[in-house]
């Protein structure tokens, strides 16, 4: 079980630049989140004539979030491609591009103006390969800024990874770190499927290591953060990093929690999950999408229903967002959310048998 | 104008529709034929009596019990997808609507992999996972039918796209309805056909109503094909039952696309003679309305133009007939000899291999 996991990839290069014939050792540096997909970007752009970009301000202006920044200087305006602000057709038109020969890259300037374009995605996207029984496959990558902590309320702000997770024929995707977010775009380039990138707009800023040159993080595999005996708390996104700062303060309480990256929505790593619970015997599920039939109710449905359940000695936690629309007011805002102190309350409770 | 009455098909097939034309005037040879040959102009005759042959006997399967679900027939609009379609290369694209039989067959697939698709089994174009509304022959540059309602058109446009971006010179012909006409994904994707001078034909077949909604009471403008001057490009009405008509406008808007020229918007005015789908108890039109354009039917006025001009003897007819039987004949013993899908491969082609 535990080769399913990676511990801490970017210490060790060597053994994640294993099984792409492409990849090669390089050094690594310190990149932004931003910074890493950019490189990811231009990495596939020189390499594969096929691979574009299209999205709502990509070109001149460099993407809202400075992701696409200067690419189009270097690619020209007919690979970095600014769409008109009509989410669905352009979608469609991606849709199209990929089914006869081209790689899209699709920029939502929002995740949340995805919302406009969900009949392609859904629809057409999803099921063409199925529909057409294996005649076509649809090789298109999407990806989303999404998330709260920006004050953009409620239309700018939403987490909406776990509806594109229960499409089949979608891979859904939320790196948390610069250097997943390189090495799962190129993976997702790579694949010949969609794939939905979800990436949180507050970690654009966050700095990692990022080696150099091309690498694949192989989709629907999740990460083991920090080993731990006591409770597995398994996390994405954003909440991967403040699940790691919760059990950094809970260790000096003398609580070892063990943290997990899901890193993956479709697939999903149940294996690495169950693995885990059966060490720790205590499961907690942190994620910013409403908490309500989310992620966590799968991932508990998931251990419920595995040998896992038998080593369980407590209920098991969900942590998600609150049952109202991300307000404006910063106060209401966090508390939207899981904020590190939530978590922390949350797991020492669990672990000490108060609830 | 003398009226007469003929039967559309052959004895061996019982006539279920009844048709009153009228005789036309004095013969007058359309331009466009002059580009194509009198086979070419057989083959096309061909191929619509071959899609009326094809959707009367899918409706005869469902009755029998051998088609699941529901189907939309074209019945009475077959020059305008043969008409479109006689403009297209093999290596041009194609995306249909939820009414695409007619498509499929004009842009070359085979009825016997179509019926086997019809049937549920895995020798259909889409191993019995897509049925009706999702049949598609890529080999001939069919991406398929869809069964969302515009849901094609940016798809077609993105297509289009993908020629230009790798230099090649097929089109892209995106057909669809008069219901589409006011989904926004019409409106996106015609706008983006045009600011980036795509070579896509965009084909709206008008037969009046959007399931049971009519164009006027759905479509703030007289023509569809008015649409097309709020994104800067060619629009034109054409008759849609008849062939010459139609395939004048598609050569014209082809030779446009390949040239560089960008989009074009086709309307076909045109009629479905049947109900919407299998559930439609026919209560928002009249049985006058029906027969008048009964009478305006593609195939007959087809046959009659070729029979005037000399293209065609009735025995060439006859024998088309006769022919085309026989490929249905065989085509429906084909699909009921093909195995079924295995249930063991439910989930296979949800991602790549």
């Amino acid at each position: 079980m535990s080769t399913l996991i990676e511990t801490r990839p970017a210490q060790r290069p060597q053994d994640v630049f294993a099984g792409d014939g492409r990849s090669h050792v390089s050094r690594a540096r310190e990149l932004t989140y931003a910074q890493a997909i950019q490189e990811a970007l231009a990495i596939a752009m020189e390499a594969d004539e096929r691979v574009f970009l299209m999205g709502e301000d990509i070109g001149i202006y460099g993407g809202a979030f400075q992701v696409t920044g200067d690419l189009v200087q270097r690619f020209g305006t007919e690979r970095v491609m600014d769409t008109p602000i009509s989410e669905l057709g352009a979608a469609g038109v991606a849709v199209g591009a990929a089914l006869t020969g081209l790689r899209p890259i699709f920029e939502f300037q929002f995740s949340d103006f995805s919302t406009l374009a969900m009949e392609q995605i859904v629809n057409q996207a999803a099921k063409l390969r199925f529909m057409l029984g294996g005649a076509v496959s649809v090789p298109l990558v999407m990806r989303f800024p999404s998330g709260s902590g920006t004050g953009a309320a409620a239309q700018h702000s939403q987490s909406l990874e776990a509806w594109f997770a229960h499409v089949p024929g979608l891979k859904v995707v939320q790196p948390a770190t610069p250097y997943d977010a390189k090495g799962c775009l190129l993976a997702a380039i790579a694949d010949p499927d969609p794939v939905m990138i979800f990436e949180h707009k507050l970690l654009y800023k966050m700095k990692g290591e990022v080696p150099e040159g091309h690498y694949t993080v192989p989709l629907g595999k999740a990460r083991l953060c920090r080993p731990g005996r006591d409770v597995t708390v398994v996390a994405t996104s954003i909440m991967v990093h403040r699940s790691l700062a919760a059990a950094e303060e809970l260790a000096d309480e003398g609580i070892e929690a063990e943290v997990i990256d899901l890193r993956s929505l479709r697939p999903l790593d149940r294996d690495a999950l169950a693995a885990s619970v059966k060490r720790t015997h205590r499961l907690v599920c942190v994620y910013e999408g409403v908490k309500t039939l989310g992620i966590g109710a799968e991932l508990s449905a998931s251990i419920a229903e595995s040998d896992a359940f038998d080593y369980l000695d407590a209920p098991i936690l969900r942590l998600g967002g609150a049952e109202c629309p991300i307000p404006y007011n910063p106060e209401l805002e966090k508390a939207a959310v899981p904020q590190t102190p939530a978590i922390i309350a949350a797991v020492r409770n669990l672990v000490r048998g108060r609830r | 104008m003398a009226v007469q009455e003929m039967k559309l098909r052959e004895k061996s097939a019982p006539a279920r529709v009844r048709v009153v034309v009228e005789e036309a005037a004095p013969p007058m040879m359309p331009v466009i034929y002059r580009r194509l040959s009198a086979e070419s102009l057989r083959q096309a005759l061909r191929k619509m009596l071959l899609i009326r042959r094809f959707e009367e006997s899918a409706e005869d399967a469902y009755m029998r019990g051998l088609v699941h679900g529901t189907m939309h027939l074209s019945i009475g609009q077959e020059a305008s997808a043969v008409g479109i379609c006689a403009a297209l290369d093999p290596t041009d694209y194609m995306t249909s609507t939820h009414r695409g039989h007619g498509h499929c067959i004009a842009k070359g697939a085979q009825v016997s992999r179509m019926f086997a698709e019809f049937f549920g089994k895995e020798d259909g174009y889409c191993r019995g996972r897509g049925g009706s509304m999702h049949i598609a022959d890529v080999s001939t540059g069919n991406l398929g039918a869809n069964g969302i309602v515009g849901g094609g058109i940016p798809i077609a446009v993105g297509v289009a796209l993908s020629m230009k971006r790798q230099k090649r010179s097929s089109v892209v012909v995106s057909f669809f309805g008069d219901g589409a006409n006011n989904e926004g994904a019409f409106h996106e994707a015609l706008n983006m056909a045009s600011i980036w001078k795509l070579p896509v034909i965009f084909v709206c077949e008008n037969n009046g109503y959007g399931m049971s909604t009519s164009s006027d009471r759905s479509t703030a403008v007289k023509d569809v094909a008015q649409r097309a001057s709020a994104y800067a490009m060619a629009g034109r009405i054409v008759d849609g039952n008849d062939f010459a008509e139609v395939a004048q406008a598609a050569f014209d808007a082809v030779e446009r696309a390949r040239q560089g020229g960008g989009p074009s918007l086709i309307e076909s005015k045109t009629y479905r003679i049947r109900g919407h789908s299998r559930s439609d108890r026919n209560r928002y039109r009249t049985k006058e309305e029906i027969e008048a354009w009964l009478a305006r039917d593609p195939i007959g006025a087809f046959e009659r133009q070729l029979l005037r001009l000399g293209f065609i003897t009735t025995a060439d007819i006859d024998a088309i007939r006769a022919d085309v039987e026989r490929e249905i004949e065989e085509a429906i013993a084909f699909a009921k000899a093909s195995p079924a899908p295995s249930i063991e491969e439910l989930t296979r082609y949800v991602y790549s291999d």
